[in-house]
C-alpha cells in the first residue's frame, strides 16, 4: 500500500529530518509509526500526503509513485488518503454536518447522497446524535472523532492519522483506537504516528520506529522497543 | 477521479451523463454565488462599508462621464451655429452697404444676412454691457458697422463656412471678417482637454475600485487561512478554494455599482432643480440626460468585471500561497 524507497529527507536549511528510509506498509494493514518528537514522524506523512517532496528516493501508494504527481493532480491524489490530526483541524464556525461533508463537497455529490454518507460516517464514530452540534460544544474525545468522520466519509482506501490520541486520556484514546481497528477490519489501511507506546504495547500490530531520520525498528510490536531509549509515556 | 486507486469510484462528480454533469456544475456554482453573498451578509457593516466606498469611487467617474456626454449634446448644437461676422470699411456709404448687403444676399452658400449699423451697434452695446453713460463721453462712434452671416447648414461645418468666409472677405467693402467657429473651436479643444483629463481620472478611480476589492478580497482571504488549509487538506483544488473569493468580488463590484448608480441618479435630480431655474432665466430649454439602460449596463458589467479582476489577482497571489503545514 505504501512503501518507501531510500527515502531522503532534507530541508531548505540543511536539517536532515528523513535518512534512507525504506518500509512496505501492506495493503489492508494497520500500523503505528514511533519515534520521539523530531524523529521523523510528521516529515514521513507529510512526504505520503505530498505536503512535501522527498529530496531523494522514491514513495510509492499503491504502486504510483508519488514523484509523479503533479502539483494539479495532488488535490485528486489526497482524496484517496483520509488524514486525522492531533488538533483535528475541524472548522469551528461549522455544524458537525459541515465539517464531515466537506470531502463530499469538493468532489461534488448530490446532497442526497452527502446526508447519507455524513449520517454513516457519524455512526461509525457514534456521534450521529451530534449531528447539527457545532464543534464548540463537543469535547476533545468528540472532536477527534468528528475528524475521524472527515476523513473516511469519502471512503479512503488509506487513512493517516498523526499522534490522533495526543490530547486525549487513555480511555478516550482506547475508544479511538477502537475506532480505527472497525475499520480496519472492513479493509482499510491505517498509518497512525504516535509516541502514546503505553497504547500500543498492549497491541500486537506492525510498528514502524524512527529515530533521528533513520528506520530503527520495523516488526511486530513492542517487546524489544524498550531497548530502543523509549520511556513509554504515561 | 481517483488518481491512486484504479478501482475507486467517486460517483459524486462523475455521473456518467454529461449533461446532467453539466446543469450540475452551473449548479454548484450557483450555489457558491449564493454562499459567497451570505458571506458578506455575515459582516453586514464592514461589506456595505466596503461597497460605500465602491460606489462613490464609481459614481465619480460615471458622474464625468454625464457631463462630457451633455457637454457633447450641447456643442453639437453650437457647432451647426457657425456664425460669420463681418466687418465693414470705414467710410462706406450707405447705398454701397445696401448694395453689398444684396451681393452676398445671392450667394447659394448664405442662408441670412443681417446688417448692424454702427449706431445700432453702440445703442445695442450700450443697454447690455451697463457703460450707456460712459459711452456718451465718447466723441466718436468707436464700433463698425457689422453684416451677420449665416451659411445654409451645408456651409455650417468649421471647413465649409471658412471657405465661405475666404470668399465673402474679397469683397472690397469688407475690413476683415471673423468666424465664429473658431472661438467653438478653441472651445472645443478646450473640452477636449477636459475630457482626456476625466478619462484619465476616470480610469485612475476604475483602478482604485479594482485595488480596494483586491485588498477586502486579500483580508477575507487571510481571515480564512485555516479554512483554506483544511481545504487543501481534504483535496480541495485551487480552483474549487478561490471560486467563493471570485464570487465575492464580483458581488462587491456589482453592488458597487448599484450604489454608484443610485448616487448618479440622485445627482441628476438635485442638479435638475437648479438647471431648470436656470433655464428659466435664460430663456432656453435645457434638459439632462441621465445615464441610459445599455450605459446603466455597462455600469454594472464594467464594476462587476473590475470585482471579478481584483479578486482574480489576491487570489491567484493569497490562495496559491497557502499551503498546510505546521500540523501533520
Amino acid at each position: 500500500m505504501i512503501r518507501f524507497e531510500e527515502v531522503t529527507k532534507i530541508y531548505p536549511g540543511g536539517q536532515q529530518a528523513l535518512n534512507r528510509v525504506n518500509f512496505h506498509l501492506q495493503p489492508g494493514e494497520m500500523a503505528f509509526l514511533t519515534g520521539h518528537s523530531g524523529a521523523g514522524k510528521s516529515t514521513l506523512l507529510k512526504l505520503i500526503a505530498m505536503m512535501e517532496r522527498p529530496t531523494s528516493g522514491q514513495v510509492f501508494i499503491n504502486g504510483h509513485n508519488l514523484n509523479k504527481i503533479t502539483k494539479k493532480q495532488v488535490p485528486f491524489a489526497r482524496r484517496d488518503i483520509g488524514m486525522i490530526f492531533q488538533n483535528h483541524r475541524l472548522l469551528m464556525d461549522r455544524s458537525v454536518f459541515n465539517n464531515v461533508a466537506l470531502p463530499l463537497i469538493i468532489e461534488g455529490y448530490h446532497l442526497s447522497d452527502i446526508k447519507r454518507r455524513v449520517a454513516a460516517a457519524l455512526d461509525k464514530v457514534g456521534l450521529l446524535a451530534k449531528i447539527n452540534n457545532m464543534p464548540n460544544t463537543l469535547s476533545g474525545g468528540e472532536l477527534q472523532r468528528v475528524g475521524i468522520a472527515r476523513a473516511i466519509v469519502n471512503k479512503p482506501p488509506l487513512l493517516l492519522a498523526d499522534e490522533p490520541t495526543g490530547n486525549l486520556d487513555p480511555h478516550l484514546s482506547m475508544e479511538i483506537l477502537k475506532v480505527f481497528e472497525d475499520l480496519n477490519s472492513v479493509g482499510v489501511a491505517v498509518m497512525i504516528a504516535t509516541h502514546d507506546l503505553g497504547l500500543i504495547a498492549r497491541m500486537k500490530y506492525h510498528t514502524f520506529t524512527l529515530r533521528q531520520g533513520q528506520m530503527i525498528h520495523d516488526g511486530l510490536s513492542s517487546s524489544d522497543l524498550r531497548e530502543s531509549e523509549f520511556e513509554p509515556v504515561i | 477521479m481517483s488518481l491512486l486507486f484504479n478501482q475507486r469510484k467517486s460517483p459524486g462528480a462523475n455521473s456518467a451523463n454529461p449533461g446532467h454533469r453539466l446543469v450540475m456544475y452551473f449548479i454548484r456554482h450557483l450555489q457558491q454565488a449564493l454562499a459567497s453573498i451570505g458571506e458578506l451578509w455575515r459582516m453586514p457593516i464592514s461589506s456595505l462599508l466596503t461597497m460605500a466606498v465602491l460606489g462613490v469611487s464609481l459614481a465619480l467617474p460615471t458622474t464625468l462621464h454625464l457631463l462630457m456626454k451633455n457637454g457633447q449634446q450641447l456643442r453639437s448644437g453650437w457647432d451647426s451655429a457657425a456664425e460669420i461676422t463681418l466687418f465693414m470699411e470705414e467710410g462706406v456709404s450707405e447705398s454701397q452697404t445696401q448694395k453689398v448687403l444684396r451681393r452676398i444676399g445671392l450667394y447659394e452658400q448664405v442662408n441670412k444676412v443681417t446688417y448692424v449699423g454702427a449706431d445700432d451697434a453702440l445703442e445695442e452695446f450700450k443697454t447690455l454691457s451697463g457703460f450707456g453713460d460712459a459711452l456718451s463721453y465718447l466723441d466718436k462712434n468707436p464700433l463698425p458697422s457689422v453684416i451677420l452671416v449665416i451659411p445654409t447648414t451645408q456651409y455650417s461645418s468649421p471647413e465649409g463656412a471658412r471657405e465661405l468666409l475666404e470668399k465673402l472677405q474679397q469683397q472690397p467693402e469688407i475690413a476683415f471678417g471673423k468666424l465664429d467657429v473658431t472661438w467653438l473651436e478653441k472651445l472645443s479643444a478646450i473640452v477636449n482637454l477636459l475630457d482626456d483629463a476625466a478619462l484619465a481620472l476616470g480610469i485612475l478611480l476604475l483602478l482604485a475600485v479594482a485595488l480596494v476589492i483586491a485588498n477586502t478580497i486579500r483580508l477575507s482571504i487571510l481571515n480564512r487561512r485555516e479554512e483554506i488549509e483544511v481545504l487543501k487538506l481534504v483535496g480541495a483544488t485551487n480552483n474549487f478554494i478561490r471560486r467563493p473569493f471570485l464570487y465575492t468580488g464580483i458581488w462587491y463590484g456589482l453592488i458597487g455599482g448599484l450604489i454608484a448608480w443610485v448616487c448618479v441618479s440622485l445627482i441628476l435630480w438635485w442638479v435638475e432643480g437648479t438647471l431648470l431655474d436656470l433655464a428659466s432665466q435664460l430663456g432656453s430649454e435645457l434638459t439632462l440626460s441621465g445615464l441610459s439602460f445599455s450605459e446603466f449596463l455597462i455600469l454594472i458589467a464594467l464594476s462587476s468585471g473590475l470585482g471579478w479582476l481584483g479578486a482574480y489577482g489576491s487570489v491567484m497571489r493569497h490562495v496559491y500561497e497557502i499551503e498546510p503545514e505546521n500540523q501533520l
